[in-house]
């Protein structure tokens, strides 16, 4: 079997020596340009003014576009169309495109970009949620509110009350590869374009809707991306645009990258967060209810917005079963960069509310707080009715009203962005399922029929030796008087699908050659997570061959068509699908053939270890394959997938948008120095559920790096804006990821093993984002750090992220000196 | 200006690019060795590291802010240079692939060399050989693994043949062939120069006020590849290697302009650990490989790291213009933000510390340890008579426009019996020395509050209290 291998990295040979190819390594023909943008360094305002004339006087300059060049000026967004390639008359943020330079090199160009002289005449700046939230400056008409019983009467009977603000800072993706474009003009009119994106089919649709193509004269092909995190989902658009536009103008190949400071500054981060909370418990620190009120930092334009502030709802529970929750969620419009999708997509921000809530109930009650948090779990998977989870009534099948939707009007780019995950508002949801009785649901109304927390935590305890540990550091405390350690374990559960469901489809191309050689293709794209890696594994599978003799290409929209982003963790569990069914497809053919010719059931032909047999007979798969042609069979086939059991009305907050729960938990113990805040990681113990792994090596990767990024998140990664809306932090001078001796010098990570109860590719689970909240446990375990510097009774409500800043804070508010 | 050098074992004479072309462009666009990777133009991810070899041996260094003229008469390895003939994997490559030391790839490649170079050098310390090296995708932690599974492997010959060339074609001294002007000495000195020795940059200075000097471009490359400016006149310093010595003088170390900060941490671990550390965490080692500690001085930064320990060690800075040359303790040289007492064509040519200072202790306070510029340097050396502060020299970064000291801090502690609590009373007066900013690195209460708290450190410190986070282990 090559499914469950821990197999490296399908190019792992060709990063380590350089010679994996990025966009911009691609080699361009001889002539090709340059782009880059010139750019608002005002948050607000009205252009009154744009001198070109130095930018087109520039040496290497070839062209310079405005919007009075763009008469129809061309729309880079994912959802409302809010986000013209070039500003229009009005500037919303700093750091807004103005203007587009075509030059002979990318050094020409962005030293003519310098040149333009913007005229803007400044209007008031949107900059906080709370100048948002007055100013009535939000998307959608007002807040989404969604209840699960009586919040606010659960807390006023309650024996027990805390409420706080949490502010949850955003983070900036930093892969390590920026945002990056080629644009190829082609005989025809047609356009083909290499781009790093995460979504081949968006860029694929913009380009298409910018030079009035229909979408099947342009193709986009990505190979793989230095990194994507979210951040390559939307907002590799505007290079993908700009290229094509120039590219298409001026008949030559044109090529564009955002120097590091242009990407930080043009580009969307995660979403920064206010979490206001109430929650009602009783002694044991049982919470009767909760309230949350989510003020969500959008930014100037829609982007994904409205899906993240969703999936920042739809976490407000992570593992706890809570009797009453109303959840108020204000998606908030700013004059700054527009927030957009990164690796967890709003759920880490929403999970890190309920986690914060844990941490102040069992301080306000003086327990441990992983007692509280055990005490509120989901009841066990083991206590379920029985019987594999299926909705008492099948999904409605939402494809075909698209299709019909479609199919009422030309099928062109210009239709509605359907691959988007913004066009939340064109769903036609269907009725909320029926829940049995006596099935514990979540806040949305979807029953947790797989819930493993109390086996995993459990075993978690015992292996990081967590309460031995608790014991050693609070002695240990107790004798350091500038020093003082912190320990905490936090679960995660997060939930799998796209909650726009329809975009939970994946198709795949697998051709077998008349030598025996496999090539398979598919919508997924590789930004460094081993997707393609893991999905060669379960084609090799099902042909009975090594994963090497599966040849990888890249992402095409040639190939497969109507892709949908590679994001929410997707990736695996769709693409693995749609190629395991087209090599089915293949390999029940060349068994229907075989069978035939042996006088034996199609079931009884085996493909293993590279040799098909069949009866007595044993052939080499070429031997078998060569067979199959030459009885005139076809050995290509698509494969397509969708995803079951999903059903989901975003408007009334009901339904099942999850297939599955991925499940995991993490202890981190810190240190902090109470004179400065400075704080360090020591130890991170995690067990996590990757369900039946696909690639063991792979999914561990996922998780050592999830949980660093989120911790990094959560610690050093500080986006500082000044009080004009202009981002101070845009470079790595300023904004400070992990570096190598951040992470945890003790870092202990095992898998949990055990098979998923759904029907996924392999019984596996998801693993993109969910370790990313494993991280949460680092903010925890600083807040018990600092709790060990008072005498309990004041909260550390320590904001995020904690730098060594807010830590010295937090330390000086429990000594009463601020 | 000509630039011959060997890329990957082979000899290369490049004579038509500008002087400010960088490695890395030159790398990528000319020479289409697209192994090489921009991922910040700024000197901090390491994506574009490459191994630049020397009389001094190997080092990493950022290829993005490394003009071509600084590897002349040097061995340049890139990536596409670590694998062997037939493509046989470095060590560290092969353990890299291993242990799953790459997920996007993209960092991989400076990885690869940072680690390859520290192979070459038996280093075991992964973490400072990597700290110059951001990974955002795997956390780091398999990288490490491969670093320590290839620790054992012997360096393949062709990582030592760079080593073997520059020696045997780069006589001692290291002036280049092309270093001194082509029509003799009465003719001033060509726009952009490689001058051999310190007279030779005083004369080039003389002649061109307004040139800029580049030694390690670790803030000067920025000014090129960030604020896109044309630099004028430009002198290369890399070739003067008399301005790259430390030098014993009586009790006093004289310390060249031209010492890298790696080779002055290098040569501080035994005399002032503490200075040592602070240099450590200075930059990364790609940056301290190429930074000079005078042009930490030079530019007169309020927030470089090297100026703050040497006022507290008492330095003596020694400045010279043409044949003119003047001395002045280091915090004098420091006028106002940006703005230094130093003449046209006058330039650093050394700093001198005394040799033993047991009471030096510095505190550097960023968001992150490693490769992070500070919110706030501290810097303390103090003398006790059986407890009681008989001499006090306190110097901090990030407190004001320019380094500065203490003096008020100072005078109070005079006489004092150095514990927490006296180090707490005193703690009022640093509002008399500073009123620092904020920034988005710290706020001024902040930055008040722990310089404040530096001092109670001090204190816990030399009274055996262990205050050091980095100190902890798991």
């Amino acid at each position: 079997m090559t499914m469950g291998k821990a197999l490296p990295h399908d190019s792992a040979a060709l990063h380590v020596t350089g010679a994996a190819r990025y966009v911009d390594d691609i080699p361009a023909p001889a002539g090709a340009l340059h782009l880059a943008f010139g750019l608002s360094q005002v948050a607000h305002g009205r252009i009154v003014s744009l001198d070109l004339a130095a930018v087109c006087a520039a040496p290497g300059v070839v062209a310079v576009l405005s919007a009075e060049d763009l008469p129809e000026m061309p729309d880079c967004s994912p959802s409302a169309q809010d986000e013209p390639l070039l500003a229009v008359d009005r500037v919303y943020y700093a750091g807004q495109p103005v203007f587009l330079v075509v030059a002979d090199s990318h050094l020409a160009a962005r030293r003519a970009a310098r040149l333009g002289r913007i005229g803007i005449e400044a209007l008031p700046a949107i900059l906080t949620v709370d100048e948002a939230l007055a100013a009535g400056s939000r998307f959608e008409d007002g807040p989404v509110i969604w209840e699960n019983g009586d919040a606010a009467a659960a807390i006023a009977a309650a024996a027990h009350v805390v409420a706080g603000r949490l502010e949850v800072g955003g983070q900036e993706h930093f892969y390590l590869e920026g945002q990056v474009a080629m644009a190829l003009p082609q005989e025809d009119g047609s356009m083909v374009v290499h781009a790093s994106t995460q979504h081949p089919t968006e860029v694929q649709h913009k380009v298409a809707h910018a030079l009035h193509l229909p979408m099947s004269a342009v193709r986009v092909e990505v190979r793989r991306m230095g990194g994507g995190f979210g951040g390559k989902e939307s907002q590799g658009n505007a290079l993908a645009v700009a290229c094509a536009i120039a590219a298409a103008r001026t008949g030559r190949t044109c090529r564009m990258r955002y120097d590091r400071d242009d990407d930080m500054t043009i580009t969307g981060k995660r979403h920064d967060m206010a979490v206001l909370y109430r929650a009602g418990f009783d002694g044991k620190g049982r919470l009767a209810g909760v309230e949350f009120t989510h003020l969500v930092r959008c930014g100037w334009s829609q982007d994904l917005s409205l899906p993240v502030a969703d999936r920042a709802m739809l976490h407000a529970d992570n593992c706890y079963a809570i009797p009453a929750m109303r959840i108020e969620s204000h998606r908030l419009r700013t004059n700054t960069q527009s927030a957009t999708a990164f690796r967890g997509f709003g759920g880490p921000q929403g999970m890190l509310g309920i986690e914060r809530v844990m941490d102040h109930v069992a301080h306000a009650l003086g327990r441990d707080p992983l007692e509280v948090r055990r005490a509120n779990f989901y009841r066990a998977a083991a206590g379920r009715p029985g019987g594999p989870s299926a909705p008492p009534d099948p999904p409605e099948d939402t494809s075909a009203k698209v299709n019909a939707k479609v199919s009422e009007g030309v099928v062109t780019a210009d239709a509605v962005d359907l691959t988007s995950r913004g066009a939340v508002d064109a769903a036609s949801p269907a009725g909320p399922p029926q829940v049995p009785p006596g099935v514990q649901t979540t806040h949305y109304r979807m029953p947790v029929e797989d819930f493993i927390g109390h086996e995993l935590v459990a075993e978690l305890e015992r292996s990081s030796d967590y309460h031995a540990r608790r014991a050693e550091i609070a002695a240990w405390n107790a004798r350091s008087p500038v020093l003082k350690r912190g320990l905490a374990l936090t679960p995660v559960k997060f939930g799998i699908s796209f909650t726009l469901t329809w975009l939970n489809q994946a198709g795949a191309l697998v051709h077998v050659y008349q030598d025996g050689s496999v090539r398979m293709n598919h919508g997924g794209t590789e930004m460094g997570q081993g997707l393609f890696q893991k999905v060669a594994q379960v084609a090799a599978g099902v042909f009975g061959l090594d994963a090497g003799a599966v040849r990888i290409t890249a992402t095409d929209t040639g190939l497969v068509p109507n892709t949908s982003a590679t994001a929410a963790s997707s990736g695996t569990d769709l693409n693995g699908m749609a190629v395991r069914a087209a090599c089915e497809t293949i390999r029940d053919r060349m068994a229907g053939l075989l069978a035939e010719r042996h006088q034996a059931q199609p079931g009884d032909v085996r493909f293993a270890g590279g040799r098909v047999t069949v009866g007595g007979a044993d052939y080499a798969f070429a031997e078998a394959v060569a067979m199959v042609y030459q009885a005139r069979v076809s050995l290509s086939a698509t494969g397509f997938y969708r995803t079951p059991k999903i059903v989901w009305d975003r408007k009334r907050g009901e339904g099942r948008p999850f297939f599955y729960f991925a499940y995991g938990a993490a202890v981190t113990e810190v240190v902090v120095d109470t004179l400065t805040g400075e704080n360090r990681i020591l130890q991170a113990d995690i067990l996590h559920d990757t369900g039946t792994s696909l690639n063991p090596a792979i999914d561990i990767g996922q998780i050592e790096g999830g949980y660093v990024q989120g911790a990094g998140w959560l610690t050093t990664e500080e986006l500082v804006w000044d009080g004009a809306g202009r981002l101070r932090t845009h470079a790595p001078a300023t904004y400070k990821i992990p570096a190598c001796s951040d992470r945890p010098p003790v870092f202990n990570v095992a898998l949990w093993g055990r098979e998923n109860a759904e029907d996924t590719v392999g019984k596996s689970k998801a693993v993109g984002e969910p370790p990313l909240m494993l991280g949460i446990s680092a903010l925890m375990a600083l807040s018990d750090a600092v709790a060990a510097c008072g005498d309990g009774s004041v909260y550390p409500a320590l904001d995020a992220p904690a730098t060594a800043e807010r830590v010295f804070w937090a330390v000086q508010r429990q000594v009463g000196d601020v | 200006m000509e630039v011959a050098f060997r890329l990957n074992g082979t000899p290369v004479c490049v004579t038509d690019e500008p002087p400010t072309r960088t490695l890395l462009d030159w790398l990528r666009e000319a020479r289409g060795l697209t192994g090489t990777k921009e991922g910040c133009n700024e000197g901090d991810c390491g994506a574009c590291t490459v191994m630049v070899t020397d009389a001094g041996g190997a080092r990493a260094l950022n290829a993005c802010i490394l003009f071509l003229p600084q590897v002349h008469g040097k061995a340049v390895r890139t990536v596409e240079g670590l694998a062997g003939e037939g493509g046989a994997l470095h060590p560290v490559q092969a353990e890299l692939v291993r242990y799953h030391g790459s997920q996007c790839g993209f960092c991989t490649p400076g990885i690869a060399v940072s680690m390859a170079v520290g192979h070459l050098q038996g280093r075991t310390d992964h973490d400072d050989v990597l700290a110059g090296n951001l990974c955002r995708c795997t956390g780091y932690a398999p990288i490490v693994r491969a670093a320590r599974a290839a620790e054992a492997a012997l360096v393949p010959d062709w990582m030592t043949a760079d080593h073997g060339f520059v020696s045997a074609e780069i006589p001692a001294g290291g002036s280049p062939k092309d270093a001194s002007p082509k029509d003799g000495g009465a003719a001033a000195p060509p726009a952009t120069a490689r001058p051999g020795t310190t007279d030779d940059l005083a004369r080039w200075f003389l002649a061109h006020p307004e040139g800029t000097l580049v030694a390690g471009a670790t803030d000067v490359g920025l000014w090129v590849t960030k604020e896109l400016r044309d630099l004028g006149p430009v002198a290369f310093l890399s070739s003067i290697t008399e301005m790259q010595r430390i030098e014993r003088v009586g009790d006093r170390l004289r310390i060249g302009a031209g010492v890298t900060v790696e080779a002055l941490r290098a040569a501080m671990a035994a005399l002032h650990p503490a200075f040592a550390e602070l240099l450590r965490r200075y930059g990364s080692l790609q940056v301290r490989n190429a930074a000079t500690i005078g042009g930490n001085i030079a530019n007169g930064s309020p927030i470089g790291d090297g100026p703050p320990a040497l006022i507290a060690l008492g330095a003596t800075l020694h400045l010279r213009r043409g044949d003119a040359r003047r001395d002045m303790p280091l915090e004098d040289f420091f006028l106002a933000y940006r703005k230094q007492d130093r003449q046209p064509s006058e330039f650093v040519e050394a700093v001198s510390i005394p040799a033993s200072a047991p009471g030096l202790r510095c505190y550097k306070l960023s968001k992150r340890f490693d490769q992070d510029i500070s919110a706030v340097c501290g810097c303390f050396d103090l003398w006790l008579d059986d407890g009681i502060v008989t001499s006090a020299r306190i110097a901090f970064g990030g407190m004001a426009g320019t380094p500065k000291r203490a003096s008020a801090v100072e005078a109070a502690l005079l006489g004092c019996r150095l514990s927490p609590e006296a180090a707490r009373d005193v703690a009022p007066v640093f509002a008399e020395d500073f009123a620092p900013l904020d920034d988005m690195r710290a706020s001024a209460a902040y930055r008040l509050r722990t310089a404040a708290n530096m001092l109670v450190r001090y204190a816990h410190d030399r009274a055996g209290t262990a205050t050091d986070v980095l100190g902890v282990r798991p």
